[in-house]
């Protein structure tokens, strides 16, 4: 198995507590690269690790970010129609949240929001013209949808101490989960602080023949379009031919 | 059994997509109908986004109707003439079609436009076929009494437009610009709506052309096929919204549905057939009109953003 390949961060949090001894924090995952194949249908990912010491875990999972947009629906001559809309500059693709403890009582809402755990934690720019709602309705319209669609995690899951200083958890990544680069944050807390954090990389990429067809369909769109004629017009007469009576 | 749609960029069950296409087919053969009015709805409820809905059954149209159109070129019922004019008009259309796709897209009202040219095209053309139907199958029970002869077609203003044309097939002499008009029309409501657009087209053919029963549905699959070709390339090109494996899924379950139906529909009278019809374009146009007025669960959506 490939050996820990991990970037550690130097954290202005952790200059700011007392020097340790080195590396009171190791973690992993069971995998660093999520395959997206034909019959792809969402995956777990096992994150291990062990701390030195007292403290508690918490584990960051975010997905590249995008621009996003949010459109929202009135009532004009009787139909629902899309009437205004935000953009919401650099929102996570994917955000969850796990930890030891709940989150308010590891850390004050400062610490939270500097490391950006945390959905209310999120530093999100809002940008809208729209009159009807202000950008505090449509970031929680943001988090709701995500939440409905899997990509953004409900509630804080649990990670569990296996005694005291090994901890492991889950990530659960759904099928319809957007392919980039993802970071998995693992920060130790210890006294409402981070004293140590590491953050690891996870692949999620599409492999094989579902990737090549969205490659080629992107890349080489003109001879995609003729091909996607040709097979169609193809299984058409040969439908016809092979039913003939 | 899961798969995972490239281009859709989310996993299905492949049993429910066959099923679909099985199902669909079946209508479509039973019916003598493309059934893509059926399919892109049915799509879209499933969680396909709209916008791979219509272009994704634009190629399986493609499909459908050129397994449907041999047998009519067989027996001859094809007004090659008609049918290319209608291409022609229907090439201009589903160009315009899909850049206004493309734009609606970018505004978020694709998915309003969409329900909205269905609601309208199947409201109107259901409630015809209900009413013309049932008034015939009325009439077939009187044993059609008075048995005088109808005019072939009326005559009006339609026939005063320049640049006439025969059409020998269809034992008509009128203008190229009312086939190259109702091209265009079909074309670019059949890019936008993601059909084939024969439930206008054939209608259109009867009674605002004039055309003879006999060669209206192989003409119709005849210019649908050119048609939709070209918006499966538009969209597969300015959108990159057709699903290959989708539409092979689609395709796979609606071959073998359109022959079970096909051999159905001979042990059912035309008249019942065109009721029953009538009644299932009623209901998918009642069920897009009610998502289009009742309130929403969620006033907010999240717009087809753009890219990393």
């Amino acid at each position: 198995m490939r050996r820990l390949v991990v970037l550690f961060l130097a954290l202005a949090a952790v200059a700011a507590t007392p020097a340790r001894a080195a590396d009171p924090l190791v973690a992993d995952l069971s995998k660093h690269l999520v395959a997206i194949t034909t019959g792809f249908a969402g995956t777990d990912v096992l994150l291990f690790g062990a701390v030195d010491g007292e403290g508690e875990v918490v584990v960051v999972v975010r997905g590249p970010s995008k621009t996003e947009i949010i459109r929202r629906k009135d009532r004009q001559a009787g139909i629902w129609i899309n009437s205004g809309s935000a953009q919401v500059e650099a929102a996570p693709s994917f955000y969850r949240v796990a930890s030891t403890q709940p989150l308010t009582e590891i850390a004050p809402v400062a610490v939270l929001d500097r490391h950006q755990i945390g959905l209310n934690h999120l530093d999100l720019t809002i940008s809208t013209s729209d009159s009807g709602a202000d950008s505090a309705t449509y970031r929680d319209a943001l988090m709701r949808l995500k939440q409905k669609k899997g990509l953004y995690g409900e509630k804080v899951e649990q990670i569990g101490f296996m005694s005291h200083r090994l901890f492991r958890t889950e990530l659960h990544f759904p099928a319809n989960v957007p392919v980039g680069t993802y970071l998995v944050e693992v920060y130790l807390m210890q006294g409402g602080d981070v004293v140590s954090a590491q953050t690891t990389p996870l692949v999620i990429s599409k492999i094989g023949v579902g990737a090549d067809v969205f490659d080629f369909a992107h890349q080489q769109a003109a001879a995609y379009g003729l091909i996607a004629i040709a097979l169609a017009a193809a299984a058409g007469w040969l439908a016809a031919v092979a039913f003939k009576k | 059994m899961q798969i995972y749609l490239p281009i859709a960029e989310m996993s299905v069950n492949v049993f429910l997509i066959l099923g679909l296409g099985g199902g669909v087919g079946f209508m479509s053969g039973l019916f003598g109908v493309g059934g893509g009015f059926l399919m892109t709805p049915l799509l879209i409820f499933l969680g396909i986004p709209p916008a791979v809905s219509v272009g994704t059954e634009a190629a399986q149209i493609v499909a459908s109707s050129v397994s449907g159109v041999l047998a009519h070129w067989r027996r001859g019922n094809v007004d090659l003439k008609m049918g290319l004019i209608l291409t022609m008009g229907g090439f201009v259309g589903s160009f315009g079609g899909v850049e206004l796709f493309k734009w609606l897209r970018s505004q978020g009202q694709v998915d309003l436009v969409i329900a909205l040219c269905y609601v309208i095209f199947l409201g109107i053309v259901g409630g015809l076929m209900f009413v013309e139907s049932v008034q015939s199958l009325v009439k077939s029970k009187r044993m059609a009494e008075a048995g005088g002869r109808k005019k072939l077609h009326q005559h009006t203003w339609i026939h005063g437009l320049p640049f006439k044309v025969r059409f020998r097939r269809s034992k008509l002499y009128i203008s190229a610009v009312l086939p190259l008009g109702l091209g265009v029309l079909v074309g670019v409501l059949a890019a936008i709506m993601g059909v084939g657009g024969g439930f206008i087209m054939v209608p259109a053919m009867i009674y605002l052309l004039g055309m003879p029963t006999s060669v209206v549905v192989g003409t119709s699959l005849f210019q649908i096929i050119f048609v939709t070709a070209n918006s499966t390339f538009l969209h597969a090109t300015r959108n990159f919204t057709v699903d290959i494996v989708l539409a092979l899924l689609l395709l796979l379950g609606g071959v073998i549905g359109a022959q079970i139906g096909a051999r159905m529909s001979v042990r059912l009278k035309g008249e019942q057939l065109r009721v029953l019809l009538a009644v299932i374009v009623l209901v998918v146009c009642a069920k897009l009109g009610i998502d289009l007025v009742t309130t929403p669960d969620d006033m907010f959506s999240l717009g087809a953003g753009g890219k990393h």
